[in-house]
């Protein structure tokens, strides 16, 4: 019944729908698609900032250490990031907070931290992710983490603060300086009033270049800073150097089984200027075949006996257009290389560049 | 047979270069104005469909049958046509600055997943899939080539000596008429070939599909226009109904005004199948200016024309955004002065009045030019 009359109500804004009038009044208030409201913003470091967002209609509530897709436009061009957030589900104002560091030459994490505005609007995905605590509280857990892979953690510990059951927990968490520390000052007011948390920071440049390489993570550092470590379940958050080290020492443990480690998309290696064709994955057709870096991608997928619809054949119609799984792309037109997955391709004019997959 | 210029191969290729080259140029330089020109006038154009709406309900407190001080026939006449009118416009802009160039991929490199052409429906009864196969296929790739592009007269009028004349094109003024009122209704029967139909060339079981599509449509739409909106008028159904019908009618007669000048007007030229033989990306660059005509106006009736009034460019460049049209219109001229091809760009009245003359004076045999 309540079907039916969605149904009545959607046929008034056909072919759109009636949330998409509603967004005229207020962007929170849709259905079709969710975004959320900056509502303020606040620097934490000198190229950290958090922002206080407030989910639409549609948001449902997080678990701590869980991430969200982030939509920028940037340049009229959309780009998606996942971030974790960093406020406990116990928030109680119905809003989150991400906290994002400029990476050096990182668009989307410079565009978030230096042009986002309160009262801007980003679109945003539902929570995501594995990287939670068991519902079911571990007796000790054991926290690693560096720079921004603080943020799920932090969500952890302001959790365990806002029901008043901090267990007993060992944090050490790597910055290059003290004043790089992220959430610097209410760790330490929430290792001041739970006996429970001991925080163990690490100032990784501290020392000068030379020696600071003795401050990254190392099974002595380790045995120092948390001598009941085999005893512990650990959650690590933070640069791939770091939780490789983590990772391979925890295995030659035998603990493999209590390590969670929340990694971020690995930075993909970029494309040689001179590449020229590569393996092509046709990955709805589940069709892998060679191409060289001249010929159309349409071509070599009817050469490898796949029927893809399409028009003109010349890049007029975009009846072709195959979204971009990985990989790169040429455009045979104008040299331009594409690149970024979830771009559109047109394959009647675009050939491999280096190994590629299609959704095709 | 070659293209009917003076331009030899070797001119023909650098004047596609010089094309080209603008092309990329407008591409590479899309962004933030761009994504922020056609954000805004999706938002206008649902505020004025909103907005129309609500003043067509609100004239209806204006009958003289309410009996209060300004209920009267001037007042709600008055009120009622301001509704209608801005929700023609409002159906205008939708159907051509935004629906039109979206399902051109105009915008698809926003990355935007609300304005994207594999997934934009528009508010007319011709459903989008349909549309991007007989317009951006066949319409764009085989411009004014007789006997491919089904645009040429739409397979009901006789818009070229080069169609050969027959008894049924002596009432076409009258088709042509009615082509205009309800225009949206031929866009959207235009992928059944219905004279291919009548002809026996194809079946009717090859055209089932295509009809069901349209016939889920159409539902949609009369059941928006002319049933929902109606009936949440209770007793004044016929008030909105008309309202709704003659906004409708607005948007029609506006787009086939439009569109009847892109390829129809005096000067604009047609081809055969042994002409665009192996074509050349240049070649197809010069057919498409010398079958293509422009309308010159202001910066508001561009918008409103979905910029087809730049039908040149648009021919030339179809997935360039809409609102570049402009600022390249000129440079493409020039660059046609410079090869001394011919740029076919007047006025709405001229371009319209040559056109209608045309279909009149078609609608009779024309002596054979030999």
């Amino acid at each position: 019944m309540k079907a039916r009359l969605l149904d009545l109500a959607g046929l008034f804004a056909t072919p759109l729908r009636p949330s998409h009038y509603l967004e005229l009044v207020n962007p929170l208030w849709t259905t079709h698609r969710l975004q959320a409201r900056v509502e303020s913003v606040w620097d934490e470091t000198a190229d950290a900032r958090t922002l206080t967002l407030r989910p639409g209609r549609g948001w449902r509530s997080h678990r701590a250490g869980q991430f969200i897709r982030v939509g920028a436009s940037i340049d009229g061009l959309r780009h998606t990031r996942t971030y974790s957030i960093s406020s406990a589900p116990e928030r109680g104002d119905e809003c989150i907070t991400i906290t994002v560091k400029a990476v050096d030459g990182g668009r989307v994490s410079r565009h978030l931290v230096r042009q986002i505005k309160p009262g801007d609007y980003l679109p945003i995905g539902l929570p995501q992710g594995e990287f939670v605590l068991p519902e079911a509280m571990p007796v000790r857990p054991l926290f690693i983490t560096a720079g921004s892979g603080i943020t799920p953690v932090m969500a952890m510990l302001r959790s365990y603060a806002a029901l008043g059951r901090m267990p007993d927990v060992t944090h050490i968490h790597y910055a290059p300086h003290a004043y790089d520390v992220i959430f610097g000052n209410e760790l330490k007011a929430l290792a001041a009033a739970h006996p429970g948390y001991k925080l163990k920071l690490v100032h990784t440049r501290e020392l000068g270049a030379e020696l600071s390489q003795r401050r990254h993570f190392s099974a002595e550092q380790l045995a120092e800073l948390c001598p009941d470590w085999a005893e512990r379940d650990v959650w690590g958050c933070g640069p791939a150097a770091l939780l490789g080290a983590v990772e391979s020492h925890w295995n030659q443990a035998g603990r493999a089984r209590h390590l969670h480690l929340e990694r971020f998309q690995a930075v993909l290696a970029p494309v040689p200027a001179d590449a020229a064709g590569g393996h092509v994955s046709f990955t709805t057709s589940k069709c892998e075949t060679d191409a060289d870096g001249h010929t159309p991608l349409l071509r070599v997928a009817e050469a490898a006996g796949l029927n893809p619809a399409h028009g003109c054949r010349m890049g007029i119609c975009h009846g072709c257009d195959a979204v971009l799984v990985s990989g790169c792309v040429r455009d045979l037109r104008t040299g331009a290389l594409i690149d970024e997955p979830g771009d559109k391709v047109q394959v009647c004019v675009s050939a491999a560049c280096g190994d590629v997959a299609l959704a095709l | 047979m070659s293209l009917p210029v003076h331009l030899n191969d070797t001119e023909i290729d650098e004047f596609g270069r010089e094309l080209d080259h603008i092309y990329e140029e407008v591409m590479t330089s899309r962004g933030d104005r761009d994504a922020a020109y056609i954000r805004r006038v999706i938002k206008v154009q649902r505020w004025l469909a909103l907005g129309g709406r609500i003043v067509i309900y609100a004239s209806l407190g204006l009958l003289p049958y309410w009996g209060h001080a300004l209920a009267t026939w001037p007042a709600f006449l008055g009120v009622i046509t301001l509704g209608t009118l801005m929700l023609g416009t409002a159906k205008i802009l939708e159907n051509m600055e935004i629906g039109h160039n979206v399902m051109h991929a105009q915008w698809d490199w926003m990355r935007d997943p609300e304005i994207q052409s594999s997934s934009w429906e528009w508010d007319t009864v011709c459903p989008s899939d349909q549309w991007k196969h007989s317009h951006n296929v066949m319409h764009h790739t085989w411009t004014n080539v007789i006997g491919k592009d089904r645009d040429v007269g739409y397979g009901i009028l006789r818009v070229s000596e080069a169609q050969a004349w027959s008894p049924k094109y002596l009432p076409q003024m009258l088709y042509n008429t009615l082509l205009g009122l309800f225009f949206d209704w031929g866009v959207a029967l235009h992928d059944v070939e219905a004279e291919r139909l009548i002809a026996g060339e194809k079946t009717w079981k090859e055209a089932l599909p295509t009809l069901k599509g349209i016939g889920r449509k159409v539902v949609r739409q009369v059941g928006k226009d002319y049933l929902a909106y109606p009936l949440l008028a209770g007793p004044f159904f016929l008030y909105v109904l008309g309202a709704n019908f003659t906004a409708n009618i607005i948007r029609n007669v506006w787009s086939y005004m439009i569109i009847f000048c892109g390829h129809f007007p005096a000067g604009s030229q047609v081809f055969t199948v042994e002409q665009v033989e192996n074509e050349t990306r240049a070649k197809w660059y010069v057919r498409q200016l010398l079958g293509s005509c422009n309308i010159t106006g202001g910066k508001l009736f561009h918008i409103m024309s979905g910029n087809l009034s730049h039908q040149i460019e648009h021919h030339l460049f179809p997935d360039m955004p809409s609102n570049r049209y402009p600022e390249v219109a000129p440079r493409v001229q020039a660059l046609c002065a410079r090869y001394g091809l011919a740029y076919n760009s007047h006025s709405l009245g001229r371009q319209f009045g040559t056109t209608t003359w045309k279909i009149l004076r078609l609608s009779l045999p024309t002596p054979n030019a030999a």
